[in-house]
């Protein structure tokens, strides 16, 4: 039975998300993009708050720290199902309507928290559970390509001893923990590429600095030198054996984290509409749904056709999500929906911006700072041109040797 | 073909093509088994063969109320678990199914020579009619398949259809408009009146007539006049683009009614002061699509469609954009499934054009706003069989259809290069025939 609104079980989450959106997160949104670099001290209560409804098995989740593993709970498989997926991407999208840099800064809910949770042994999950975790991939010669980051691991006796450089950690200088990636073995390739679990008062863990960025400015965004940084044999997430699959597998749980992404720019998207469809009614433009976009103002029209692109990006994001939910294979989507929702983002905000002139650059409003928050999430976790290489692959069955 | 008619032999015989033949041809011995119309189908049999229908004329059959029910019938609403779900019902699967294979098996191999002659064979419009396309919309109390709301499944066939050839699924799917908006808005009489004949073997050719021939159409602001005059109601005006207009014995026409705006008028084609001219496109051909023009047309009081409600006329704009939306899918994907294999084959420079990102991108972006398309239609289609309101995700749906189907029409060209352009492959068909379901207005519905 097709029906693509929001499944009336999680109205109450959309709901509590919402609140805390408008509550928390809008009326604090311009002083930490003003002092970028200052902790959002107002969100620990809120992540405690976050914490008690995890335990009470609520599916609040932050940046999707809840983790996105795919359980079988022994439930017909023919049978419809709205899970943890979805209900993470909605309570992001309402979080995301509030402010985007400060959702990526909750406390333990992390893109280290979702890698955690999917891949970690029940003894890793004890031990770290509670604590929060950012995640380092990027170094300074391996961004898109991060099968070709050289940060190494080398086994010593009962420890790994990371070397090397990692740059743009989110919440690097805040989490208490760094999932780090490394390599075992730079001569096998992608194969022996690992994650690790280091502490962030690691001696062998430098913070170098953190950026000054266009957007997410509420987010720290930091740069480490890892340098003879000894970590426990059992900080290895996920198996240590060096086979091709295990790559493929740590890949994967970006085919869960796209769409939570997406869901990021899909709530920035739709402030940046109301905030607009406010300003425009303020100066006489109402939009009308059953005339003909053409046959109205020309700003009624361009209005039209971004909210258009808007539920576009919506659909494929919950589309996504939903198939994780029902174990049907998404890579496919999750990347339409992260490409779609990147780029509707940026290009949306920015267009409000146009549309709501001095009103939408001025920071009285808070139009200009949604445009400037959107560019990172058509970068992050995929930039849009590697969405598109992942599309294109799929729909032409072409390898990554092949299609470049 | 025929195996499956044999062992159904006494119902396909009372059948008067309701569609049972049609669909155990097309979808197979087993599904019939699996599907829950069964017992509709079987019920509509008996209510049709109880009621009989008219008998047929070439010049335009008469049109008389039989077996009027007290207030008119409507399709009850569909009721949802409440869940986020794509998947369609097992009744939609069903007529998903079969459009798409007689699409595959029929339309798109008779879809050039349609193309180029302007006509859809008369063949495929019966066989059209055999899948029940003219009768979705129709309240099962007087012979529909549906139990509850049509719209998502009329969304599905018009994809289906239309993935073999645009202008032939429009060419089908126009009567069944007809009956939809009398089954919705008709009052007991319309309906006793003029759904009988949709249910029959013998559907008129029919067309709800919105569009008018001038630029910046507001189907909200016609230049179609509907004035009293004593009894009646007088008509003048012209509406563009009706499929088959030269062969429709039933026009429910949208005019500016005197007093009460925009409404529909039921306008049987024996009525004084029609004409109908031919009005050639660059796409929808196989419509042999025709301008009516109403010069002192003259109806009866009681032509005005369900007593001219505003909401009605509304909704009826806001169903046909879900229509030409979904139509836009079809096709869409058509161009998707068509150069994959092109661009994959296709050498240059020593390797395949798709190794290339400038090539690959474009056929992702036809990947990515294909399905975001095909979404936001369901969207539109599955709240209206709620009972929701859709006004907004209708105009959406339209909106992406008119402007990333145009795209992906181009685009389907452009990757062909100079053999796109040629007739020789269907992507000039599809560029032309998604630029055309962007500007449509009324015609269709869900």
């Amino acid at each position: 039975m097709i029906n693509l609104e929001i499944p009336k079980k999680y109205k109450p989450l959309v709901n509590q998300a919402n609140q805390v959106a408008t509550e928390v997160f809008r009326p604090i949104s311009r002083k930490y993009d003003e002092a970028e670099h200052a902790y959002p001290k107002e969100l620990d209560m809120l992540a405690s708050l976050i914490d008690g409804m995890n335990e009470g098995s609520s599916d609040l989740g932050g940046a999707g720290a809840a983790g996105v593993r795919r359980s079988s709970n022994g439930s017909d498989p023919a049978e419809n199902r709205n899970g943890t997926n979805l209900s993470t991407v909605l309570g992001i999208i309402e979080c995301c309507w509030g402010d985007v840099g400060l959702l990526l800064s909750m406390p333990r809910q992390g893109l280290g928290n979702s890698a955690i949770a999917s891949v970690a042994t029940d003894e890793q999950l004890e031990r770290y559970g509670g604590k929060w975790a950012a995640m380092a991939i990027t170094e300074p010669e391996a961004g898109s390509d991060s099968a070709a980051i050289r940060t190494t691991a080398e086994l010593d006796g009962d420890e790994y001893v990371l070397n090397g450089e990692k740059i743009f950690v989110t919440s690097g200088d805040r989490a208490d923990l760094i999932v780090v990636w490394a390599t075992l073995d730079r001569s096998k390739g992608r194969a022996a590429i690992k994650s690790f679990i280091v502490e962030r008062d690691n001696p062998g863990l430098k913070l170098d600095r953190l950026e000054h960025k266009l957007g997410i400015r509420a987010s720290d965004t930091a740069n480490f030198t890892l340098q003879d940084c000894r970590v426990p044999v059992d900080a290895l997430l996920g198996d240590p054996e060096v086979k091709e699959k295990g790559f493929a597998g740590v890949m994967e749980t970006f085919d869960n984290t796209r769409p939570l992404v997406a869901a990021m720019a899909v709530g920035v998207t739709r402030a940046a509409l109301e905030e607009t469809r406010r300003q425009l009614s303020s100066a006489g433009i109402e939009i009308d749904y059953d005339a003909p976009a053409l046959a109205q103002p020309a700003a009624a029209a361009r209005f039209l056709e971004m909210e258009a692109d808007y539920e576009a990006s919506w659909l494929l994001t919950l589309q996504a999500a939903w198939m994780a939910d029902n174990s049907k294979p998404n890579s496919l989507q999750a990347s339409m929906a992260k490409a779609k929702a990147g780029r509707t983002c940026v290009d949306v905000t920015l267009g409000c911006v146009e549309l709501c002139g001095a009103v939408g650059l001025g920071e009285a409003e808070l139009l200009e700072k949604w445009s400037r928050d959107a560019k990172i999430l058509d970068i992050f976790e995929g930039t849009q041109q590697i969405q598109l290489l992942i599309v294109a692959r799929q729909l032409l069955g072409k390898s990554s040797t092949e299609l470049r | 073909m025929s195996t499956t008619i044999d062992t159904e032999k006494g119902v396909a015989e009372r059948s008067m093509g309701i569609g049972l033949r049609a669909l155990n041809w097309l979808a197979g011995s087993d599904l019939l088994d699996r599907i829950r119309i069964r017992k509709g189908v079987e019920r509509a049999l008996f209510q049709g063969t109880k009621s009989g229908f008219r008998t047929a004329t070439v010049a335009g059959r008469t049109f008389k109320a039989a077996q009027q029910l007290g207030k008119p019938a409507r399709q009850p609403r569909s009721k949802s678990k409440g869940l986020f779900d794509i998947t369609p019902d097992d009744e939609q699967q069903m007529f998903q199914e079969a459009g798409r294979t007689f699409a595959e098996e029929k339309i798109r191999p008779a879809a050039k020579a349609a193309d180029d002659a302007r006509e859809t064979p008369a063949e495929i419009l019966a066989q059209a009619t055999e899948l029940g396309v003219a009768m979705l919309g129709v309240p099962a109390e007087l012979g529909g398949v549906m139990e509850e709301g049509a719209a998502t499944t009329t969304a599905l066939i018009g994809e289906a259809l239309a993935h073999g050839d645009l202008g032939i699924a429009y060419a089908a799917l126009a009567p069944g408009a007809v009956a939809t908006a009398i089954g919705l808005w008709g009052t007991a009489e319309q309906e006793a009146t003029y759904l009988p004949s949709f249910t029959g073997e013998e559907v008129p050719a029919a067309a709800l007539a919105l569009l008018e021939p001038r630029p910046l159409f507001d189907p909200l602001k016609l230049d179609t006049t509907a004035v009293r005059d004593g009894e009646d109601w007088v008509l003048d005006g012209a509406k563009s683009l009706i499929a088959r207009a030269a062969a429709c014995e039933l026009f429910l026409v949208a005019a500016d009614a005197e007093g009460i705006g925009p409404a529909l008028f039921v306008v049987e084609s024996g009525t004084k002061g029609l004409s109908v001219e031919d009005e050639p496109a660059m796409g929808l051909r196989p419509a042999a699509t025709g301008r009516l023009i109403l010069e002192g047309a003259r109806v009866p009081q009681s032509a005005l469609l369900g007593e001219g409600r505003r909401e009605a006329y509304v909704e009826c704009v806001q169903r046909a954009r879900i229509a030409w939306a979904s139509l836009s899918v079809g096709p869409a994907q058509a161009v998707l499934d068509y150069v994959i294999p092109y661009v994959n084959d296709r050498q240059a420079f020593g390797e395949s054009i798709s190794n290339r990102q400038g090539v690959a991108f474009a056929v992702s972006e036809i990947g990515i706003e294909t399905n975001g398309m095909r979404l936001a239609t369901y969207r539109a289609a599955s709240r209206a069989d709620r009972g929701e309101d859709f006004g907004r995700e209708a105009a959406i749906a339209r909106r992406l259809a008119a402007q990333k189907g145009m795209k992906i029409g181009s685009d389907g060209v452009q990757l062909l290069g100079g053999h796109g352009f040629v007739k020789e492959h269907p992507v000039e068909r599809w560029y032309r025939d998604l630029r055309s379901a962007g500007v449509m207005e009324g015609a269709l519905l869900v």
